[in-house]
């Protein structure tokens, strides 16, 4: 039987009281949102925190809302709401195709897209989604809010930029007009961690020509986007012979290890052959959407 | 600390550690012994309950923070001494073998028909895509979900409209 270690629990009534609580119970305390990357590893004692700050009455931030150019994603959304919106599915199909293979439909009823960002597990799916979509994060704390990109918010595995008396609030994705995007993921069994998985996203030009490129990877050792990949595919007319030379770039790209979801060499096959997957959805979406 | 939900329709209250996982709250403080206790990993869904009304692992949810909500188990699909028809679906269809993945799969089942009352196979299997059946009995559990959808309850909707996000889960087609 798996219990966590002792602790003291408490529930946050708002965001400000959730910073003063982690404030007043120091550098133990930890915020628990859905609860499923902070419990398994309580139970398996790899996380002994003092205290267990719950926000999940914060409620302020679970929302989905869509203003100007940006939509904004409350922290506390949970992955079912972001798989059943519409609105995403139709403004960012790369978060519905992510959501679709992250975790089981069970999971997805508690798990949020804060708590997956924060956790920063190297296999997680949405810090991919929000790289490629060049997503800002809100950071709150005492003295104010913070904007961050997500290379700034991304620090490594299992790391990130808020600080310990900090509270990650918010998501936003900048809407771009003729974009497209995708992800997709390979996976031993449904609701694992990926083996590999590549996200893009595209924006045409009037012409046809890709006019802006994003291409990230996950589980593969290679944090943020693939630069290279982005480069190739700046201002060229979308073709298999494209997308082709952008998978070989990123799987040139990427440092996988071996381990018991695969060798070397079969992950960066599969960054290579799941790269040009994305960008012929991707560029697919983007030729039938005419507004953002 | 102390902590009250309600349980099937009733109001709980038990002083306990936060540490207590809501699975083991239901089934040792509550001696409510149909919830099963499986992998405690969440993967394979034997200890399902309903959440205010939405399927969660209860291995994997303090019991202190399902305080102040709705849970319902499998002592609490039955109603009046009558079966919900998710359970006399499984009568019929022989949806268990074993039986120790039962009681999740059929509080899953019964939150899907909540709101999809008319799902296809595809949405079943979706639904049920976070439980494991160790007798890989999934065909029958899925004629069973099946049999309850064409034989509602009195009082159930015959035919509800698309649960909301349908549209955004249906499988796009690009080339």
């Amino acid at each position: 039987m798996q219990i966590p270690a002792s602790f003291d629990y408490v529930r946050a009534a708002d965001v400000d009281n959730a910073i003063a609580l982690l404030e007043r119970h120091g550098p133990e305390a930890r915020v628990i949102a859905g609860g499923h990357s902070l419990l398994p590893m309580m139970k398996l004692r790899l996380a002994r925190p003092e205290w267990v700050i719950d926000i999940n009455d914060l409620t302020e931030l679970d929302f989905l809302v869509r203003e100007g150019d940006v939509l904004r994603i409350g922290a506390m959304t949970r992955h079912t709401a972001l798989l059943e919106s519409a609105e995403v599915a139709r403004l960012f199909p790369i978060v519905t195709d992510a959501e679709r293979v992250i975790a089981d439909p069970v999971v997805r009823n508690r798990g949020t897209i804060g708590g997956s960002l924060c956790q920063a597990d190297p296999a997680e799916d949405l810090s991919t989604v929000c790289n490629v979509l060049a997503a800002q994060v809100i950071i709150r704390g005492a003295g104010g809010e913070r904007v961050l990109s997500m290379p700034e918010f991304h620090q490594g595995p299992y790391e990130t930029a808020v600080a310990q008396t900090e509270l990650l609030c918010e998501i936003r994705f900048p809407v771009r007009p003729r974009s497209g995007s995708a992800y997709e993921k390979v996976e031993r069994r449904v609701g694992d961690w990926a083996v590999a998985a590549a996200g893009a996203a595209v924006s045409l030009a009037e012409n046809g020509t890709i006019s802006h490129a994003s291409v990230g990877l996950t589980a593969v050792g290679l944090e943020g986007t693939v630069s290279e990949a982005a480069d190739i595919l700046a201002g060229q007319q979308p073709s298999e012979e494209l997308f082709a030379e952008a998978g070989r770039a990123a799987a040139a790209a990427c440092d996988p290890m071996a381990d018991q979801r695969g060798p070397v060499d079969y992950k960066r096959h599969l960054a290579d052959e799941l790269t040009r997957r994305v960008l012929r959805r991707a560029c697919s979406r983007a030729a039938k959407t005419q507004e953002g | 600390m102390q902590i009250s939900m309600t349980v099937n329709g009733e109001e709980v209250t038990r002083d306990i550690e936060p540490r207590v996982l809501l699975v083991h709250f239901i089934r040792e403080v509550l001696g409510l012994t149909g919830t099963h206790w499986g992998c405690d990993t969440s993967n394979c869904g034997t200890c399902v309950v309903l959440m205010d009304g939405q399927p969660v692992k209860s291995c994997t949810v303090l019991a202190v923070m399902a305080a102040g909500h709705e849970i319902r188990t499998v002592e609490g699909l039955a109603s009046g001494g009558a079966l919900d028809p998710v359970q006399q679906g499984f009568i019929e269809e022989h949806g268990l073998q074993c039986g120790f993945c039962t009681p999740g799969m059929m509080l899953t089942a019964r939150a899907l028909l909540d709101r999809n009352p008319h799902p296809d196979d595809g949405e079943i299997r979706q639904a049920i895509s976070g439980q494991i059946c160790r007798c890989t009995g999934y065909a029958t559990i899925v004629r069973s979900i099946q049999w309850a959808a064409s034989h509602p309850a009195a009082g159930e909707p015959a035919d509800g409209q698309q649960p909301a996000g349908a549209a955004a889960e249906s499988t796009e087609v690009t080339t």
